[in-house]
């Protein structure tokens, strides 16, 4: 069951081979061996969770079920779950018990699924390889000395290691691309707008957008179908049709145009990466698939402007952490400002700190034009050159990553390091187009490589049949990290 | 680029950041080598260039004006760090 496709899961557990209250233990007894090493999950409540599963087994009985019924997801702790604690990996929020479901809660909860527990992750989600969490780093499944990438750490961490059926992660810069390619994994940050960001703690409001971490293109495919969806309570959500994302998986793939950006093949990309990318391009080619050599010229400015856009936009976010309705107070203060003052510095870690700085030092009196403005104009120049490549191609490939999982600690105390790590993924966010990244073969340290996938706006069904295709002619996607 | 301590004292105290000298210190330094690589978009022209502050070009929906939300008072309250009889507490800020 460990190996199964949701759709078997789900198969089994309508023949009744499996109740989900037996599945949901199975990953509860996984995740109390294997979690004290791996620190995948910050909360678990088998209380709730089995209680969940008890009322899909009556769906599951009485034929009321859907897809995911039964099915036990993680969901990362930056998702509010009404009477779950939810820390968003901070201090500043390690009592916080979520009075209310985020959009995508309700919906997982609407479908039936069950809550397997809060997956750990980057502080705020600002981070690239889970080091900054509170609750402690993750560790990668493949090799446990090495990171397993970030912001959404924990959830790729427990995918690899089957301590769940699938999960949740969210992407503002990279955040569900990288972790997946560094643990082995898939992974789909849709189209900006398309998950309501209701109820998801908020980073960079403009980039950020949630989606499904599994084991397979198919699996996504289904995860989207309930995490997608029109909500009124997030202004930027879009009205549209609700689509069935599994609609074009089986579609063959002769005559697709795969645009190839010279400059994600240049400097800073590691050979052995590259290597597996341009092996992967070639499998492609076998499906039928044509190449197109693009450019997109700005790739080198989206990393200075999502350093400036992303902090900007998280300074103004977490101004409203302040000791006073909810989260950390310091034990300690004389007044008011200094109750604030300290509040803050004691809940929250460094790096959230230093991207406040960041934030209120570009947004401030004199600096607006300079750096604000001026990033939010090459923001429209990244936009427009992938407008510019998608009149020559279907759908984008690359690396997710210019390398495979780094050791713990190896990029600690270099922030620049760390976030130019992200060059290959931002440009997507600052565009709000769909990426996702597929494994497609390891690296020279045995550890797995990302294969992205950048799609059109509105193109997810495209990208997942791209992928699905990849994945009934490879097998890099099934393979198990040694030991589970 | 290179911030001085002034500076990084002033963005800490508008981001209600308490920070000691060594933590003063250690932030220039790192915002430093950040603007440093923020710089690059300096060099860039952008005449004439909209700035694009979100991915779809969206206006405001509008919504009729009635009440939406429940009183839910005691259950937001009952996760805030100091409560009395239904208020928020804080330092005195009013003589």
């Amino acid at each position: 069951m460990l190996n199964s496709s949701l759709k078997q899961i789900s198969a089994a557990l309508r023949a009744k081979q499996i109740s989900s209250v037996e599945l949901t233990q199975l990953y509860l007894d996984r995740i109390a061996t294997h979690n004290p090493v791996y620190n995948a999950y910050i909360t678990v409540d088998a209380k709730t969770s089995l209680a969940q599963a008890v009322a899909a087994d009556a769906l599951l009985a009485g034929g009321g079920a859907q897809a995911l019924t039964g099915i036990p997801i993680a969901q990362k702790d930056i998702f509010c779950a009404k009477g779950w604690r939810t820390t968003c990996g901070s201090k500043m929020l390690a009592d916080f018990i979520a009075p209310y479901d985020a959009h995508v809660i309700e919906q997982f909860n609407k479908a039936g699924a069950v809550n397997l527990g809060k997956t750990n992750m980057d502080e705020f989600a600002m981070g690239s390889s889970n080091e900054t969490s509170y609750f402690g780093p993750v560790r990668n499944p493949w090799n446990q000395k090495a990171v397993p990438g970030g912001s959404s750490g924990g959830a790729a961490s427990a995918v690899a290691a089957r301590l769940c059926a699938a999960a949740t992660g969210t992407d503002t810069g990279g955040s569900i691309r990288q972790p997946a390619a560094l643990c082995g994994i898939t992974g789909i940050k849709p189209t900006y707008g398309t998950v309501s960001r209701y109820g998801m703690i908020a980073f960079a409001s403009s980039l950020d957008q949630a989606g499904p971490m599994a084991r397979s293109a198919e699996d996504c495919a289904l995860l989207l179908n309930v995490m997608t969806g029109f909500d009124e309570r997030d202004s930027t959500s879009l009205q549209r049709e609700q689509e069935d994302y599994t609609r074009d998986l089986n579609k063959p793939l002769a005559g697709l145009r795969i645009g190839l950006p010279r400059e994600f093949f240049a400097e800073g990309l590691s050979a052995d990466v590259g290597s597996r990318v341009q092996e992967a391009i070639t499998e492609y080619r076998k499906l039928g698939a044509v190449i197109v050599e693009i450019s997109l010229p700005n790739t080198r400015l989206a990393v200075p402007v999502y350093y400036v856009l992303a902090p900007a936009e998280a300074s103004s976010n977490l101004s409203r952490f302040d000791g006073v309705r909810y989260g950390y107070r310091a034990p300690e203060y004389t007044d008011l400002a200094d109750m604030y003052e300290k509040s803050r510095s004691q809940g929250f870690g460094e790096e959230v700190k230093r991207r406040i700085m960041i934030g209120t030092y570009v947004l401030s009196h004199g600096y607006y034009d300079a750096y604000y403005l001026q990033a939010q104009k090459i923001r429209r120049l990244i936009a427009q050159d992938f407008t510019d490549a998608f009149k020559q191609c279907d759908v984008i490939m690359g690396p997710t990553s210019p390398s495979t999982a780094f050791n713990l600690g190896e990029k600690g105390d270099d922030p620049v390091q760390m976030y130019l790590s992200d060059i290959y993924t931002i440009a997507v966010n600052l565009a709000g187009l769909p990426g996702m990244s597929i494994p497609c073969g390891f690296g020279d340290n045995a550890m797995p490589v990302g294969l992205q996938i950048i799609g059109n706006y509105f193109d997810e069904a495209r990208m997942l049949n791209v992928a699905h295709q990849y994945q009934l002619t490879t097998d890099w996607h099934s393979r198990a990290p040694q030991g589970f | 680029m290179s911030l001085s301590t002034a500076d990084v004292q002033k963005v800490a105290r508008l981001a209600r950041l308490a920070m000691n000298d060594t933590e003063i210190e250690a932030a220039r330094t790192q915002l430093s080598g950040i603007f440093e690589l923020i710089a690059e978009m300096q060099a860039v022209d952008t005449t004439g260039i909209a700035p694009m502050s979100h991915a779809q070009d969206l206006s405001q929906r509008l919504r009729d004006d009635i009440v939406t939300e429940t009183n839910q008072r005691e259950l937001f309250q009952s996760i805030a760090p100091q409560v009395e009889t239904g208020l928020y507490l804080v330092p005195q800020v009013i003589e």
